[in-house]
């Protein structure tokens, strides 16, 4: 796999490695017995181990210039074994935190077991980590395709993936050991926040540079998602991981900002994480796999430009009705309030969209339970935008903040629509990238889709009643005129919606383990002839 | 390269692009669209006239109704405040035999006394206030600084071993920690007052009785039962409020107990606390209803 690098890339690579392992030194030289380290000792491990791999294939000679006429697949392969590791790492994670909720001493007495510790580590390792590889992975498949053009160079992928789950293992491992900056869904500290910076660059770069090579006239709408999302996401991180470090040698940092200024930059960041990570990226996927997999066109070619730049421009306005009835002043809340409003439109289009485009293929839809994946995940999308918009409304988001229905609403959206497409898109692009006609069993696949349908159902139906009884509890008045409940009344009556949430957790999980089976057997299995569509003729750089 | 094609499905043209097979419909936008990107567009506009919305420099939009949540809910509270100050005013300020004469108001009492002792007093007390290690029991009839509405009233405006001028002050000595007491004569003492479920024997000359008589009657009782208004618990019953085992009171002796409650003044308000004393004080009968 490596062989396949030109001699000058191999010798950038090692350079690269050997960088890595010397910054990992440093960090653990300087460290002490601060976490960055601990940190510090991973990167000096995978740099050496970076270095060997490539040292043994240093002195080899050059690759076949025929790989030039083939699109380059092998970090799409990477991308997408990593992904479903994590995935299934992350739910498991997660299964235990709804656990939590209903045994609360199930963490062993441990420090990192606690449930402060758990919950980002759930959180990234299902929307960074498994979404995140989903997402470069995918992406690195469908600009190639669409394009007609192999990926720029054979190294910047390399240093986009490995870079990427360096930090994903900074961020969680970071969590075991309470390094956090307590900034939901941003809890990395500040040198994981550098170095991701540093791949996220790399990554516009390379995808600035694919498309540049493209030997399509036009841009491909699934282009237009996957530029925004990386685009916006570097935007979004660069502002609200700017922090002061404690000291050099340590994790600690403090924020920039502070006060309802933090607050707002955060959720600006953290409703746009939602936005441009789970929204625009995975549209960008839906846009390419659902219509391959129906072999129909996109329903609408105008409807897609009204919803691209409809979710791109309202998004961005939205971020402050996370911060409803806060210190907030009224009038941010009230314009936040009403882009919400105003963005159910252009998400609404393109799930309309996306169904749309089944028509004429719905017998595909009933027998193929892939493309079915891509069909629930559209359903989802559109009825997780319509809650998000609703939710937004200032009097119901007075029933509904700090409820469970938030989280109802956050899964809603990651399970029905983040994993749903991505598990679409999986079984779509497994196949044809490892050579083989179809997966190894497609009765699996049914499996999983309903394994993955039946958790998901019963996850978002026990939270939406747990959310809305819980938010009817703590406004309830008695004849007295006072409150009828205390909290902890409100939290005896969760119990059966929790117990139902950890079973709804548990299919899915087993509907994703289910799916990493599947997909290891197809890899492991025989090599078929695949089909794939010519690359032009086009030198590399 | 731009080559399109009818649609045999949709009976629409294609745009002419082709990316990998993909193609795109020139199917124009559905009106259902974009009538409801009007209709949410005319809300957005219709709020922005009637609310603070926009940013204008140092300050922002006013709207038409203007309105500020600070003060909404300023004036909400204080609505909902004048509207029970009927009942509230006349709980914190009659006597407690008169509001128990009274039903209406005992039955408002009682029922925002209950969420009040969710909220406030369960964390440690627990659930209908059955006690827990370290947090003595409500629901019976053992009291340490009285279990009347009035007594009860005291203690929760001025808290025990809290920082209020006027707290209950109960500190047991730490007698091993201090010195004050030797191992061997705290292991005696354990063993002594683990025998007081039969009651103090008068006049007893064994050494546990003694150092029994010597160091804890002082508070304790010379009959072990306990002062209640001193905050020193009866030793002879089966009620403990840290543990009657021989471990548990061996600790007690070594490193003393200095058991704190808060002064829930002025957190919570005079009716409030009221409330509260009456409903814990009749917590011991709903206590024996469970029981039955």
């Amino acid at each position: 796999m490596i062989a396949i690098l030109t001699p000058r890339e191999r010798q950038i690579g090692m350079a690269m490695a050997i960088g890595l392992a010397l910054l990992g030194l440093t960090m653990a030289a300087l460290g002490g017995h601060d976490p960055i380290a601990v940190h510090g000792f991973m990167a000096l491990a995978l740099g050496l181990a970076l270095v060997f791999a490539v040292g043994s294939v240093l002195e080899e000679p050059a690759p076949n210039p025929a790989r030039l006429q083939q699109y380059y697949d092998d970090p799409i392969k990477v991308g997408i074994v990593l992904a479903m590791i994590w995935g299934v790492f992350a739910m498991t994670i997660g299964l235990w935190v709804a656990a939590l909720m209903v045994w609360p001493d199930a963490t062993f007495g441990q420090a990192w077991s606690s449930y402060g510790r758990l919950r980002p580590v759930h959180t990234t390792g299902v929307i960074f980590a498994f979404g995140g590889n989903a997402l470069i992975a995918t992406s690195f498949h469908v600009m190639q395709r669409t394009c007609r053009a192999r990926l720029a160079d054979q190294l910047s992928p390399w240093f986009v993936l490995i870079g990427y789950n360096l930090f994903l293992v900074w961020a969680v491992t970071g969590y075991f050991m309470g390094v956090t900056q307590s900034k939901e869904y941003a809890e990395p500290e500040w040198y994981a926040d550098i170095w991701l910076v540093i791949v996220w660059v790399t990554y516009l770069v390379l995808y600035l540079r694919t498309l540049k090579r493209r030997a399509e006239p036009h841009i491909y709408v699934a282009n237009w998602y996957y530029l925004a999302f990386i685009v916006v996401v570097a935007m979004l991180h660069i502002v609200n991981a700017a922090a002061i470090p404690v000291s050099w040698t340590g994790a600690k940092s403090y924020p920039a900002f502070s006060g309802v200024q933090d607050a707002m930059v955060q959720w600006w960041y953290g409703h746009n994480a939602v936005a441009f990570f789970m929204t625009s990226g995975f549209l960008g996927m839906l846009y390419y796999y659902l219509p391959m997999r129906a072999q129909r066109p996109i329903f609408s070619y105008r409807l897609s430009i009204i919803s691209f730049w409809g979710i791109t421009f309202f998004y961005l306005w939205v971020g402050s009705h996370h911060l409803h009835y806060t210190a907030l002043p009224t009038w941010v809340q009230n314009l936040g309030m009403t882009f919400s409003i105003m963005l159910l439109v252009p998400s609404w289009a393109s799930a309309g969209n996306a169904l749309a485009t089944l028509n004429g293929a719905w017998h595909r839809v009933r027998d193929d339970a892939t493309l079915r994946f891509m069909f629930i995940a559209a359903v989802f999308y559109g009825l997780s935008t319509f809650e998000g918009s609703f939710l937004a409304i200032r009097p119901v988001n007075a029933l509904s903040h700090y409820t469970d229905w938030t989280v109802g609403h956050v899964h809603s959206g990651a399970l029905g629509w983040l994993a749903m497409v991505t598990f679409g898109a999986f079984y779509s692009v497994i196949p044809q990238i490892w050579g083989r006609t179809a997966m190894y069993s497609p009765k699996l696949v049914e499996w999983h889709f309903w394994l993955a349908l039946a958790g998901l159902l019963t996850y978002v139906f026990s939270l939406w009643n747990a959310g809305i009884t819980q938010g009817l509890m703590w406004r309830a008045y008695n004849s007295a005129g006072t409150l009828n409940y205390s909290f902890i009344e409100s939290m005896e009556a969760m119990r059966p919606y929790y117990i139902a949430r950890v079973l709804g957790g548990a299919l899915f999980l087993a509907g994703i383990c289910v799916g990493a089976v599947n997909i290891w057997l197809t890899i492991r299995g025989a090599r078929d002839a695949a089909p794939d569509r010519p690359l032009s003729p086009q030198a590399a750089e | 390269m731009s080559v399109t094609e009818r649609d045999i499905f949709s009976g629409y043209m294609t745009t002419g692009h082709d990316w990998n097979g993909i193609k795109e419909l020139n199917s124009p936008i559905p009106r259902v669209v974009l009538w409801f990107m009007l209709v949410t567009h005319v809300y957005a506009v219709i709020i922005w006239t009637l609310y603070p919305a926009w940013p204008l420099g140092n300050t922002h939009s006013m709207g038409l109704l203007g309105g500020d949540q600070k003060i909404a809910v300023a004036a909400d509270v204080a609505t909902a405040t004048a509207a029970r100050a009927d009942w509230t005013t006349a709980l914190a300020t009659e006597d407690f035999d008169t509001i128990r004469a009274n039903p209406d108001l005992m039955g408002r009492a009682l029922a925002t006394a209950g969420q009040l002792f969710g909220e406030n007093c369960q964390a440690c007390h627990g659930a209908g206030g059955m006690g827990g290690p370290g947090f003595p029991r409500l629901s019976d009839d053992i009291w340490l600084w009285g279990g009347t509405a009035e007594d009860i009233t005291v203690t929760l405006r001025y808290g025990i071993n809290s920082p209020h001028p006027d707290t209950h002050v109960a500190q047991m000595p730490a007698f091993g920690r201090d010195g004050l007491l030797s191992g061997p004569e705290i292991a005696v003492l354990t063993g002594y007052v683990q025998t007081l479920g039969a009651g103090v024997v008068p006049d007893d000359p064994s050494e546990g009785a003694v150092l029994f008589q010597e160091n804890c009657a002082a508070c304790h009782g010379a009959d072990a039962k306990g002062v209640e208004g001193l905050g020193a618990p009866n030793l002879t019953d089966a009620d403990w409020i840290y543990g009657g085992d021989s471990a548990t009171i061996r600790l007690t002796l070594l490193n003393g107990r200095q058991g704190v409650m808060p002064a829930w003044q002025p957190r919570l308000t005079d009716a409030e606390i009221r409330m509260l004393a009456l409903y814990v004080e009749g917590l011991h009968t709903k206590g024996a209803e469970d029981a039955q």
